[in-house]
């Protein structure tokens, strides 16, 4: 095939505790917008690192115009033509458009010869209809200039493969809409783009073929002609069931978590939360499905004290709104954060005081805050390892050291073993293999039939079957319906997934 | 104040800022890579030495200068070896710098305590040097104050108008977008940090062969870290560093001219000056937009590693 200009093939690539990659195969044509699409930790950018040179392949080849070749930094990959738009940009702040332009470029002397870049940036930034003055400093230019910057950059360099890394995540409606007219015009000149996204709306827009990562494999690549919103949903979160884990019927009791009316902003200012309602009682599970960056963090935080919010987060029948993360904690509230490395756990301490971090300020915890026993502390310890079959040469080791899988194991541990009476889980099994899974669908199915309240937040459909009893679907920070966990309910769910379903409740 | 006072007052301070200025450029050129090399007091105290034994040995003073500012170099060189290669901790590497430099120029510079080598003398330019009062504070001293003179445009116009000035820059600020252009960090960062610990030396043989023409041990009395403050003071430009350095020399020559008029402020309070300055400037270059616009270097202290972010 003369018309493929880039390919990978069985690339793979490992974090400690995390397969990013799992022999992925991607090939882009010439001239094509190809999205890439996954959740969040479906490995896109990892792969799209590794064909920019950022990371090293554990295994597998780059072919650029069916030629093999060595990515070995982002300088090479600029060589064979490959350009990068990452999240976070590239750019000096103190430097004028111009200058980030011709940064290490080679054809210039000793004093850079500005006009003639500024002619080229102004005629360049004209034909593909980015505005940018070239003087400008970065420092002075909203996000939205600073990433059109970023592809004069790469257009400056001609550029004939590029990467967007979830370009449109910071962007306006409107730029937005400006971005894709760009983009139309690069192919026009004979660009081809990778365009990486967890937004349907804007990859059945803009792309000509779509391809599906989940879990850092590739699952699938279709034309975009054939594809419609539902569809790439389910492709996105749903998972080959890898196991089932039997469920008695729950016998819900009286109510622990009562949302009214919740709103709350993300961290770029904007609403992430609308107008939230939703009720979990004791034993049961209510799953909150939905595509990652619909709300989900905002909610689960809100609802821990770790967001500031308006409306009501009640909780055994006392308003949290004056509480903070403390009080809410004693007051029996557990969460099982979507980053276990950075919310949940301290890696550089060890496993034993990662257990009872929570509770050193506990009043009914028999040692003394100021002057703990470390002996006391590791025999407790230890039997929570025996516990959780949690896999450690010793409760000593520093918990960055265990796999993603035994950390969340600790995590768990740690919150169940304070007899919470609400329990928020959010993306709980996100990047663990099957056997952590399983042991995590027990202890939580174990601990609602105890009689523990749990709000399930994850982007897994198939976890949401297999843990809940009942299902709301987060759709632009409200919940647009609930349906029934099972497989006969999955269509109905696809749609209000991707904002067309019923709104039902 | 009558005229003889202010004029001695003024070349004093440009005297016993001349030291502070060589150090601060070159500080500044090694932080601008996002090196952070607290070890000036130590190379300092080492180009002081060297400066003096050489002189002392060979009678060539411009042998000397070299030999000094190679000396200190070699120091900076260990503590880019430590903090680039080794990637340990910046401010364990440059104390441990200081204690060394301090601790070997004592050692060696035993033999050399009270004994007499050449120095430098004023040299008076021609024509410049006679215009009244100005020509005599600033245009009738020694051969290295001229070179601080030249040295602050020359650094200035490398850092803001060459290539190779915006390279070091990128670095320090951004070292991610460097590299993705395909600029060397390493290469660049080693080269800046050698370079300004051979200017730090150069400003200690200043102390040496001309301010204090003689070997006293840590002659160099804090200056290195006066230097390591004046860089933040002078928000990391070359400009605004020649001022600093000027101001707070003169500050520490008004302290005597103070005592001498009998004015009655301590000599502690003047010394105070300075960090008291420092303070107020860090205060308004917290802003995140600041340091944006003035180009601080944001990766300062954080060593670079491609595959590390994120």
């Amino acid at each position: 095939m003369s018309d493929v200009v880039l390919r990978l093939s069985g690339i793979v690539k490992s974090f400690p505790g995390v397969l990013a990659n799992d022999h992925v195969d991607f090939t882009l044509k010439r001239g094509e917008v190809h999205a890439l699409l996954g959740e969040n930790g479906a490995g896109k950018t990892t792969l799209m690192n590794i064909a920019y040179g950022i990371y090293k392949p554990d295994e597998g080849d780059i072919y650029v115009d069916n030629r093999r070749v060595k990515i070995t930094s982002p300088h090479r990959a600029m060589e064979y033509g490959i350009g990068m738009i990452q999240q976070h940009f590239s750019l000096v702040p103190s430097f004028s458009v111009a200058e980030n332009i011709t940064l290490g470029l080679k054809e210039f002397g000793i004093f850079p010869k500005m006009e003639s870049v500024k002619k080229k940036i102004e005629s360049l930034s004209q034909k593909f209809g980015l505005d940018v003055s070239a003087d400008s400093h970065i420092w002075q230019l909203s996000v939205g200039e600073q990433q059109r910057v970023e592809i004069l950059k790469l257009l400056y360099m001609n550029a004939r493969i590029m990467i967007l890394d979830e370009p449109t995540a910071i962007l306006t409606p409107q730029e937005t809409e400006n971005l894709f007219k760009t983009i139309r015009e690069m192919v026009k000149n004979g660009a081809s783009v990778i365009f990486i996204s967890h937004k349907l709306k804007e990859v059945l827009k803009i792309s000509d073929r779509i391809t599906v990562m989940r879990h850092g494999r590739m699952l699938d690549t279709i034309p975009t002609s054939v594809a419609d919103e539902r569809i790439l949903a389910r492709k996105m979160v749903g998972r080959d069931v890898l196991l089932k884990v039997s469920k008695k019927p729950s016998s819900p009791g009286r109510e622990i978590l009562e949302v009214e009316n919740l709103w709350s902003r993300g961290d770029k200012g904007q609403y992430a939360i609308r107008g939230v309602d939703l009720k979990v009682r004791s034993g049961e599970i209510l799953g909150i499905a939905g595509v990652e960056g619909n709300g989900q963090r905002e909610l689960a935080e809100s609802i821990y004290g770790l967001r500031r919010y308006t409306g009501r987060v009640v909780i055994d029948g006392e308003d949290m709104l004056p509480l903070d993360v403390t009080s809410r904690i004693r007051r029996g509230v557990a969460y099982i954060p979507q980053d276990r490395k950075g919310l949940a756990l301290c890696g550089g301490l060890p496993i034993y005081y990662n257990f009872f971090l929570k509770v050193f300020d506990s009043p009914n915890f028999s040692f003394n805050p100021y002057m703990f026993n470390p002996s006391y502390l590791r025999r407790g310890a230890e039997q929570m390892v025996k516990d959780y079959s949690i896999s450690t040469p010793s409760v000593d080791l520093e918990a960055k050291y265990l796999s993603g899988g035994n950390m969340q194991k600790v995590v768990l541990a740690r919150e169940i073993s304070g007899s919470p009476k609400l329990i928020i889980a959010v993306h709980p099994t996100r990047g663990l293999d099957v056997g952590a899974m399983e042991f995590i669908y027990k202890s939580l199915l174990r601990e609602r039939n105890k009689g523990v309240a749990i709000l399930l937040i994850a982007g897994d459909l198939e976890e949401i079957f297999t843990l809940s009893d009942r299902v709301g679907v987060l759709y632009e920070g409200e919940i647009v319906g609930y349906s029934k966990p099972d497989e006969s309910h999955i269509e109905e769910i696809g749609l209000m997934m991707a904002g067309v379903g019923s709104i039902d409740a | 104040m009558n005229q003889d006072m202010i004029t001695s007052t003024v070349s004093g301070a440009i005297r016993a800022g001349t030291p502070l200025l060589f150090a601060t450029i070159g500080e500044i050129l090694t932080e601008r890579s996002g090196i952070l090399n607290l070890g000036l007091e130590g190379m300092m105290l080492m180009g002081a030495f060297t400066g003096f034994a050489v002189s002392y040995n060979t009678g060539n003073l411009w042998l000397a200068v070299i030999a000094a500012m190679a000396v200190a170099g070699l120091l900076a060189t260990l503590h880019a070896f430590m903090s680039i290669t080794l990637r340990v901790n910046q401010v364990v590497s440059g104390l441990a710098i200081v204690f060394l430099g301090s601790g070997l120029s004592g050692f060696w510079g035993q033999a050399y305590v009270g004994v007499q080598s050449p120095s430098f003398v004023n040299f008076k330019i021609p024509l410049l040097g006679n215009i009244p009062i100005i020509g005599e504070i600033l245009f009738d001293r020694d051969p290295l104050v001229y070179i601080g003179y030249l040295i602050v445009p020359l650094v200035w116009l490398f850092l803001y108008k060459t290539r190779y000035g915006m390279d070091l820059r990128a670095v320090g600020e951004a070292p991610d977008a460097a590299d993705a252009r395909g600029i060397n960090v390493s290469l660049i960062r080693y080269i800046y940090t050698i370079v300004g610990g051979a200017l730090s030396g150069l400003g200690g043989a200043y102390l040496s062969l001309a301010y204090t023409p003689m070997w006293v041990e840590n002659m160099t009395a804090g200056r290195g870290w006066i230097a390591i403050v004046l860089v933040i003071f002078a928000i990391w430009d070359p400009l605004l560093a020649m001022v600093g350095a000027y101001l707070f020399g003169g500050i520490s020559v008004l302290q005597f001219g103070l005592q001498v008029a009998q004015i009655p402020i301590p000599a502690n309070i003047m010394k105070m000056f300075p960090y008291l300055f420092t303070i107020i400037v860090m205060l308004f270059t917290s802003s995140e937009r600041i340091k944006k616009r003035f180009g601080v270097p944001s990766a300062l202290g954080i060593p670079y590693s491609r595959e590390e972010k994120g």
